[in-house]
């Protein structure tokens, strides 16, 4: 199993924080660009699946998938968005989502009051304690991508 | 110094940080001004620390709202419970009344700080942390045990609410 890369965007669009670990296959785009290509795409998605759900829904968009990878969405009730690519053969992973959303971003970034909430996060003990937990899961490939 | 808990100390040092205000600034409406912003800085980060700590969902009204600030927010900060009263018939306004405001635990107003309105921190934090939550709610005290009044009283009016937008600049 394998974990691509991992996006966070605050409630505003902006992208915080981006890693990849194991992406073969580049955008050929700007960063830049692909962020709002991005954030375009799961804004749209979301209210895509809240229009068209047929009965009312608790946590909405969670999921997409294709042929070869799988792309997981978080939202806390405060617009913060965790979206992880893997593949296809992870499972549900909510709850580590969560936790890195709790143990990683609000421990090390709004427990930081030198740390914007709204500007992409600089802090280096933040990104190593997010590669360190991304490696340390059972689903996490060491096999290079 | 041996304080009695870690809530002592939060209410100590928000004593001193009240007192060194009132000396910086020459009328209280610029303390409760600095207060409610304080709260505002403090109430915008303290929501994430409570959403992942509750994992408390998101509110279908105003009154699942309420029920979250007095029981689950209130107990887990302050480790008391507001009572939540006088629901206005829209159903868009309650009053949250502390038995016990810890803050206020040492305190008592002189005289010639009648309109400072000591503990306007929490009205911030509220503001604060309910905007995060699309939600922009109007918070102030009505009542204060401080000022003479028998209970503590928190006057909490719902706004509007903050629709989210795609950002400006979208190709």
């Amino acid at each position: 199993m394998t974990v691509h890369n991992l996006y966070l965007f605050d409630r505003n669009g902006v992208c915080l924080h981006y890693s990849e670990w194991h992406r073969k296959k580049q955008a050929g785009i700007s960063k830049e660009e692909e962020f709002k290509l991005m954030y375009g795409m799961l804004f749209s998605m979301r209210s895509f699946v809240g229009k068209m759900s047929p009965v009312d829904m608790k946590d909405g968009f969670l999921a997409f998938q294709t042929s070869k990878y799988k792309l997981h969405y978080y939202e806390t009730p405060s617009g913060l968005k965790v979206v992880m690519n893997t593949d296809l053969g992870v499972g549900n992973i909510r709850d580590v989502l969560h936790q890195i959303y709790s143990n990683i971003y609000v421990e090390f970034v709004v427990k930081n009051p030198l740390c914007s909430m709204s500007e992409p996060i600089q802090s280096e003990l933040f990104r190593t304690k997010l590669d360190g937990f991304i490696r340390g899961l059972p689903f996490f490939s060491a096999r290079a991508g | 110094l041996a304080l009695a808990s870690s809530s002592e100390l939060f209410t100590l040092t928000y004593g001193a940080l009240v007192t060194q205000l009132c000396k910086d600034y020459e009328n209280d409406e610029d303390v409760n001004k600095q207060l409610d912003k304080m709260g505002y800085n403090i109430g915008v980060r303290l929501i994430e620390d409570f959403l992942a700590r509750s994992n408390v969902g998101r509110c279908h009204d105003f009154r699942e709202t309420a029920d979250v600030i007095a029981k689950v927010a209130f107990k887990m900060y302050l480790g008391i419970t507001p009572s939540i009263t006088n629901w206005s018939p829209a159903g868009d306004e309650f009053s949250l009344i502390l038995e016990n405001n810890p803050l206020v635990d040492f305190v008592e107003l002189p005289d010639n700080h009648s309109s400072l309105i000591y503990s306007n921190l929490l009205c911030g934090v509220l503001r604060g942390a309910l905007e995060m939550v699309q939600m922009a709610v109007d918070v102030k005290f009505v009542q204060d045990t401080l000022k003479g009044d028998g209970v503590t009283e928190i006057r909490m009016k719902f706004v509007k609410r903050i629709e989210d937008n795609l950002p400006a600049g979208e190709e």
